[in-house]
C-alpha cells in the first residue's frame, strides 16, 4: 500500500526504454520515501519480461495478461489501471509520455480525481507549506516541467490527492539496472474483473509501426557536428554525448557532404530547422546557411578550435578547444553531477 | 437518407507562446504575458477543420464551438463562425478561475452533457501548457471512448466512426462507436480560411456582456437577431457540484514558477579545461537545460 507504481510499456515483446528509465527514477524516489517500487505490466503473454522489471528494482509486479491486450487500447488498459490504483492506493504513479502513456494517464487521473503533470523533466521529493491553511505537507512529489512554450519552469505538487501522477518523456531520466535484481512477487490480475466486453468496442483495424526514425526536430537537445569534426569516427563522440544527454545528433551541410553523417541529420537552410533547448555546435564555423536552421535554439554552446569562428557570435558559451578533449569531459562531468 | 450529426469542437484561446520575441520580454528578461497576442490554439484549428469536413459530407450537420475562458474568449466563437461553424458557447464564470486540467474537464463535460453531441472534437493539446490531458479527461467524465492524435476522420457509417491516428512512430486506424471524443494532431489538414459571406454575416456576433459593455450601442438593432447572440454559460447554467470547479476542483497546485531569464546575447568564453567544463555542466543541470 501507498507505494510507487510504474506503468510498463512493451513493444515487439520487449520492455520500452522509457519504462526502464521510470523504474530507475522510481527506485530512487522509493528509497527516499521508504516505500516499495512496483510495476504494472499489461499485455498478451508478457510474463517472461517480469524478471527484467525486478532487475530495475520492482519488488511487486502486477501482471494483467489477455490475448486481446496485445496492443494498447484506451478502455481496457484504463479499466485495469483504475481498478488496480483504487485497490493498491499508490502514493505515486509514473507513466511514459508516449502515445499510450499520454492517452492513458489523463483518463486514469480523471477517474480518480487525482492530479497529473505531463512531460516532467525532473521529479524530486520535498515538502510544502500551505500558509493559508497553516498546513505542512511532507514527502510530496515535486513535478518539475517547462511550461508556457518553455519560457518558464514550473514545480507542480498535488498536496491532497493520491496518486500523484506524472508522465515523463523517453530519454529524460537515466536507465540503470541493479547489479543484483530485487526479490519480487507477482500479483496476477484477473482481467475480467475490471474489463468488460464493451471496453473492446473501439477496435484497431490497421496498425503500421515504423522502425525508429531519426527525429532531430523533436529533440530537446541537439549535438551538431560540422566539417571541423574531421571524420565519421569522430562523430561517434557526438553520438555518445547525445546518448548521455538524451539528445540527437545533427550535422551541417559540409559534414553531410563529406559523408560524416546521414542526410536526415542535416540542419540549416537546405536541411531541417530546429529550435531545441540546447544546441551544441561542434566544429561548425557558423555560416548563415547553417545558423538559419538553428538560431532559434534556447541555448547554444559552441566547441571550436578557432576562437574567431562566426558561430561564437551567436553562442551563449564558446568553448575554444579540441572536441576530443572537451566532449569526454562533458560526459564525465554530466555523469557525476546529474541526479 | 444521409444522417446529420451534432458536433462540439473544444477550442481554447491561448497566448502565442511560439512567438516570444524581444518586445515580449520585460526588463528583467522574463516573458511579459500581457504582450503576447491571444490566438486560437493551433491544434484546435485542425480540430475545427475535421468537424467542418464532416459537415461538408453530411449536410445538416451542426458544428458548435465550446470554449472556456474570460469574456475576450468570445473571439474563439466568432472565429469559428467565420470559418463555417453554426454556433458556439462561451463558458465563463469567476467560479471557473484557477482551474487545472481536471477542473477544466469537469466544466467542459457538464456543458457537453447539456448539448448532447454525437461527436466531440478537440485539438490534441494547447500550446500554453502542452499537456494533452483535457481531451481524455473529458471523455472519461462522460464515459465515452476516446481517439487521440487523429489525423483524418476516414468514415462515418452505421453508427461507427473510423479514424486514422498518428502515433510516435507510425499510424493506427481505429473504429469506434459514438458518442466519442476525438483529439486532433497537428499533422491533420490545416483549417480552411475565413469565408467572406460568413464574415459579413457574423462580424457583429457577440455575447450579452460584450453588448452591454459596448458604450455606443451602435449595433443594438442588429443584436436583436438571435443568430448574433453568443450564449455565455456559467456554473448555474451547467449545474454540477461547485467544489469540482475552479481552484477547489484542481488537485494540482503550482508550487513555484521560475522564469527562464533571457540574457542579452554575449557569449561567455570557456577553455577546454576540466574546471571550465565542470562549471558549464553544473550550470546546465541547475537551469534544467539538461536532465
Amino acid at each position: 500500500m501507498n507505494n510507487i507504481i510504474v506503468f510498463i510499456e512493451t513493444e515487439n515483446g520487449k520492455l520500452c526504454d522509457v519504462s526502464l528509465e521510470l523504474l530507475t527514477k522510481g527506485r530512487s524516489l522509493a528509497s527516499q520515501l521508504g516505500c516499495a517500487l512496483e510495476a504494472l505490466l499489461i499485455g498478451d503473454n508478457v510474463k517472461d519480461l517480469v524478471p527484467e522489471l525486478a532487475s530495475y528494482g520492482a519488488s511487486k509486479i502486477h501482471l494483467a495478461q489477455d490475448k486481446r491486450l496485445v496492443n494498447y487500447l484506451t478502455l481496457p488498459f484504463s479499466a485495469i489501471t483504475i481498478s488496480l490504483f483504487r485497490k493498491e492506493q499508490p502514493q505515486i504513479a509514473l507513466f511514459g509520455a508516449t502515445s499510450a502513456g499520454r492517452d492513458l494517464a489523463p483518463r486514469v487521473s480523471s477517474a480518480l480525481s487525482s492530479g497529473l503533470t505531463a512531460d516532467c523533466t525532473s521529479l524530486e521529493i520535498g515538502s510544502h507549506t500551505d500558509a493559508k491553511a497553516g498546513k505542512t505537507y511532507e514527502n510530496l512529489l515535486y513535478q518539475i516541467r517547462p511550461a508556457f512554450g518553455g519560457n518558464i519552469i514550473a514545480t507542480i505538487i498535488n498536496p491532497d490527492c493520491r496518486p500523484q501522477m506524472a508522465t515523463v518523456r523517453e530519454g529524460v531520466m537515466k536507465r540503470e539496472p541493479l547489479a543484483t535484481p530485487v526479490k519480487y512477487s507477482v500479483n496476477n490480475i484477473e482481467v475480467s474483473e475490471s474489463v468488460s466486453d464493451t471496453d473492446f468496442l473501439v477496435e484497431i483495424i490497421e496498425r503500421q509501426i515504423e522502425e525508429r526514425k531519426i527525429d532531430i526536430k523533436g529533440s530537446p537537445v541537439i549535438i551538431a557536428g560540422g566539417f571541423g569534426v574531421g571524420s565519421k569516427e569522430n562523430f561517434n563522440l557526438l553520438f555518445e554525448l547525445a546518448h548521455v544527454l538524451g539528445g540527437e545528433v545533427g550535422a551541417s551541410r559540409a559534414a553531410v557532404d563529406a559523408g560524416f553523417a546521414d542526410h536526415a541529420r542535416q540542419i540549416g537552410q537546405t536541411g531541417v530547422t530546429v529550435r531545441p533547448k540546447l544546441y551544441i555546435a561542434v566544429g561548425i564555423s557558423g555560416q548563415i546557411q547553417h545558423t538559419a536552421g538553428m538560431d532559434q535554439s534556447a541555448m547554444v554552446i559552441s566547441i571550436n578550435n578557432d576562437p574567431s569562428a562566426p558561430i561564437n557570435q551567436i553562442a551563449d558559451y564558446a568553448i575554444v578547444g579540441d572536441l576530443n578533449e572537451v566532449i569526454p569531459r562533458m560526459i564525465k562531468s554530466y555523469k557525476k553531477n546529474s541526479k | 437518407m444521409t444522417k446529420a450529426f451534432k458536433i462540439v469542437v473544444l477550442a481554447k484561446q491561448v497566448p502565442d507562446t511560439r512567438n516570444v520575441g524581444k518586445n515580449a520580454m520585460k526588463e528583467d528578461g522574463t516573458v511579459n504575458r500581457a504582450a503576447l497576442p491571444a490566438i486560437f490554439n493551433p491544434e484546435d484549428m485542425n480540430a475545427l477543420e475535421q468537424a467542418l469536413r464532416i459537415k461538408d459530407k453530411f449536410p445538416g450537420t451542426e458544428v458548435l464551438l465550446l470554449t472556456m475562458g474570460p469574456g475576450r474568449a468570445a473571439d474563439i466563437i466568432r472565429e469559428g463562425f467565420f470559418r463555417g461553424a453554426d454556433g458556439g458557447v462561451l463558458l465563463t464564470d469567476r467560479k471557473f478561475a484557477g482551474a487545472d486540467t481536471l477542473a477544466t474537464s469537469y466544466a467542459l463535460s457538464m456543458a457537453i452533457r447539456k448539448i448532447q453531441p454525437d461527436i466531440i472534437i478537440a485539438g490534441r493539446q494547447a500550446i500554453d501548457g502542452d499537456t494533452a490531458q483535457v481531451g481524455p479527461q473529458v471523455a472519461e467524465k462522460l464515459g465515452y471512448p476516446q481517439i487521440t492524435y487523429a489525423e483524418d476522420i476516414i468514415d462515418i457509417s452505421k453508427g461507427k466512426i473510423t479514424v486514422k491516428r498518428r502515433l510516435e512512430r507510425g499510424i493506427e486506424v481505429v473504429k469506434s462507436s459514438m458518442p466519442v471524443v476525438i483529439t486532433v494532431h497537428a499533422t491533420a489538414p490545416a483549417c480552411r480560411p475565413r469565408n467572406a459571406k460568413q464574415l459579413m454575416k457574423y462580424k457583429h456576433a457577440r455575447t450579452l456582456t460584450e453588448e452591454q459593455d459596448n458604450e455606443h450601442n451602435s449595433y443594438l438593432p442588429l443584436y436583436t437577431m438571435d443568430y448574433l447572440k453568443i450564449p455565455e454559460w456559467g456554473v448555474n447554467d451547467i449545474g454540477g457540484d461547485e467544489k469540482n470547479y475552479g481552484l477547489s476542483g484542481s488537485p494540482t497546485k503550482v508550487k513555484k514558477i521560475e522564469n527562464i531569464v533571457f540574457q542579452a546575447k554575449e557569449s561567455k568564453k570557456l577553455t577546454s579545461s576540466a574546471e571550465d567544463i565542470e562549471m558549464l555542466m553544473q550550470e546546465l543541470i541547475s537551469s534544467h537545460t539538461i536532465g
